[in-house]
């Protein structure tokens, strides 16, 4: 039996969570290879293809309607389509944009008419197209990533978690950042980072997305009386990763 | 001598971000010859108005994958300059060792999977897990090595956390460093065979001279990664210094009449930063260990052939090894303890760079009373390197049709002196250049 066919391809972002994909170091890197073969990468291999692909990785937002009919393209080759990243699962830091109508002309001055700068609102891919499954995170939680594939090979249905990061902060003992004067969005965040953040000492930026149905104004009135925020802080705190999701709710 | 060319690379491979190669030649003419950069911009510049200076750096951070600490490092550094905030001995010295990581962590990568297929006449990495096991498994130890490294000072490598406006928000244990050090003196015989590989493939890496301007960071104590000023050389080997504030007289942004381009030069037409630059600038400076390397593999200041930025990143890799031992040593005498931040001191604007493995990197921010960020400017080592390839382009592509060469063997050569360079392209794309032929 072949192995099946994994692609990766890239729009609007850093490609940092393809570079994840390098810091596995050697075994579990050269073990994945025995149970896939890696089609096309960009940004790894001069090798590409147009024949049917098992998994697509799509690593980016959408940003402007020319990428449209690519994403289409890799859409009707692609058997299971995985948006890889939080860019490409909601738009990520790219949305962080959206509210803004000046940005044009702010980064391109008089230059900011012409077609090839041509940037609407950053969405996820499933703006577009149709997306199976979401590895969210910036970056990707390389080890998720991993289970991720291992489940589909095993014809299993990954398991992402819906629950926010407080819950990983209390699992590991982190002392929570508001009791060390900080702000933090961890209880509308989704999990499945492990929570390293608080860890580290700095607030969750909440990079991973809203959990699927986050409390936003007991979130708002939270930073407002406990981190001391304005209120217009609070209100646009969420825009960092998830502008988009703030805009519906 | 070849007198009809089209080469048409669409998304050139093995590079970070999208660029395009286009050669057009009929009957000895070069109509056209362009790098050409498709990215799609993401206004990064614009989205951190109206952050608070807490967050800058975790959103410019996510600029580029690759060079994710350098962004979050010159970032924070400007917001501390702004804001009048100075850090402790003990914070510089973890942010220099982090430093030294990313630059080994990128140039591995780089020479290695970007790289060496090209030199090894293969068309990725994932070919020569065949042919060349022992070389990719070494590869892999070592970017392994280097992610560790890094994520024990940076938290992670892609978008690290501890790097915070005032310090380091948390701080590895003696112990921890103690590990990290036994580890990298386990990793010598790796970055010694390393440089024995290049050298072996040396022969492979194209002979082309182009002098050009080098800028790189420089200072009087060591070979500049963190900290210095603005420094020039010439091919003459003509050194001038600039005050990082100034350093918008040494990148001069301009945009081209026929393309509006927006590129940067200094005394000559284009100028180069990354691993070329800062060997040829500071040279003196590199470790013993890392001059003994660049000896091995016949680099010499000041070198002026582009394809050999690839083997000044491998010496860099023995620096930055050797150099990040020195450091560990130093904070190990010191013993390392959580520090308390920093605070802001005053408001205004501030203008800080630091060397990331593509070059010199600036970041300046402007904040108010109530540290709101106002607006920022990023100018990308890859930025100030398009110029550069452009001029390659236009004195190499004549060589090349002189030389008889055939299309195949001209992109090859066009797409290998564009790797050269390791350009970050989604980094540049913020203020980036474009010239649609099509």
């Amino acid at each position: 039996m072949s192995k099946p066919k994994v692609a990766f391809f890239d729009f609007a972002c850093c490609e940092g969570c393809q570079i994840e994909m390098t810091n596995y170091g050697a075994e579990p890197f050269l073990e994945l290879l025995r149970h896939v073969d890696i089609v096309e990468f960009r940004e790894a291999m001069t090798e590409t293809t147009t024949e049917p692909i098992d998994i697509a990785f799509i690593e980016g937002s959408f940003t402007r309607e020319a990428d449209r009919a690519r994403l289409m393209e890799i859409r009707k080759r692609a058997k299971t389509v995985i948006a890889y990243g939080q860019c490409a699962c909601t738009g990520g830091i790219n949305a962080l944009k959206n509210h803004q109508t000046d940005y044009k002309q702010f980064v391109y001055g008089t230059d900011s008419d012409m077609p090839h700068l041509d940037s609407k609102k950053a969405y996820g891919v499933d703006h577009v197209i149709k997306v199976d499954y979401y590895a969210y995170g910036c970056p990707v939680n390389k080890y998720e990533v991993l289970q991720i594939v291992s489940h589909l090979l095993h014809g299993k249905e990954p398991v992402i978690p819906g629950y926010p990061v407080c819950v990983e902060c209390k699992r590991r003992e982190t002392v929570c950042r508001f009791d060390e004067g900080d702000y933090c969005m961890g209880m509308v965040a989704r999990a499945g980072c492990g929570a390293p953040c608080p860890a580290a000492g700095i607030p969750c930026e909440a990079c991973r997305g809203f959990v699927d149905e986050p409390n936003l104004p007991a979130f708002e009135k939270v930073l407002v009386e406990r981190a001391g925020f304005t209120p217009q802080r609070a209100a646009e705190k969420g825009r960092m990763f998830t502008a988009n999701a703030l805009e519906a709710s | 001598m070849t007198s009809t060319v089209h080469i048409d690379v669409h998304h050139l491979t093995r590079v970070e971000g999208h660029g395009n190669i286009v050669v057009n030649v009929t009957d000895g003419v070069v109509e056209t010859c362009e790098w050409q950069v498709p990215e799609a911009p993401r206004f990064f510049e614009s989205m951190v108005r109206g952050r608070h200076y807490s967050e800058v750096g975790r959103i410019t951070s996510r600029i580029c994958g690759i060079c994710a600490v350098g962004h979050t490092l010159a970032s924070v550094k400007a917001t501390e300059e702004a804001l009048g905030i100075a850090i402790s001995e003990q914070s510089r010295k973890l942010r220099e060792l982090l430093k030294h990581a990313e630059n080994a962590d990128s140039h591995v990568l780089h020479a290695y999977i970007l790289v060496a297929p090209d030199l090894a006449g293969a068309p990725s990495v994932f070919a020569l897990v065949e042919t060349m096991p022992d070389v990719v498994a070494r590869a892999l130890r070592l970017k392994r090595l280097c992610h560790e490294w890094g994520s024990l000072i940076g938290g992670r490598t892609t978008h690290p956390t501890t790097v915070v406006p005032g310090g380091m928000a948390e701080v590895p244990t003696d112990k921890q460093l103690e590990e990290l050090k036994q580890k990298l003196v386990a990793a010598v015989p790796d970055v010694e065979a390393t440089v024995e590989t290049v050298v072996a493939l040396a022969p492979n890496i194209p002979a082309f001279d182009r002098p050009t301007e080098y800028v790189a960071l420089s200072n009087d104590e060591n070979y500049a990664v963190y900290d210095g000023q603005v420094q020039s050389v010439l091919a003459d080997g003509a050194k001038q210094r600039y005050r990082v504030a100034d350093y918008r007289q040494v990148t001069n942004e301009f945009v081209v009449p026929q393309s509006t381009a927006k590129y940067t030069k200094n005394k000559l037409e284009s100028y180069a930063a990354g691993a070329l630059a800062r060997f040829n600038n500071n040279d003196d400076m590199l470790v013993p260990e890392a001059k003994q390397a660049a000896e091995a593999l016949g680099l010499r200041p000041i070198c002026t052939n582009p394809y050999m930025n690839t083997v000044a990143q491998v010496v860099e890799v023995v620096h930055s090894v050797y150099d990040s031992l020195r450091l560990i040593d130093e904070l190990l005498d010191a013993g390392v303890r959580l520090e308390p931040l920093a605070e802001p001191t005053k408001h205004g604007s501030g203008a800080q760079a630091v060397e990331v493995p593509r070059g010199i990197l600036f970041h300046e921010y402007e904040y108010d009373a109530g540290g709101i960020c106002h607006g920022g400017n990023c100018i990308i080592p890859t930025n100030q390197n398009h110029n550069n390839i452009q001029h390659d382009f236009d004195v190499l592509v004549p060589q090349l049709l002189e030389a008889d060469k055939s299309e195949a063997e001209m992109e090859l050569a066009l797409s290998m002196l564009v790797r050269a360079y390791d350009p970050c392209i989604s980094c540049s794309t913020h203020c980036l250049d474009v010239k649609f032929v099509r």
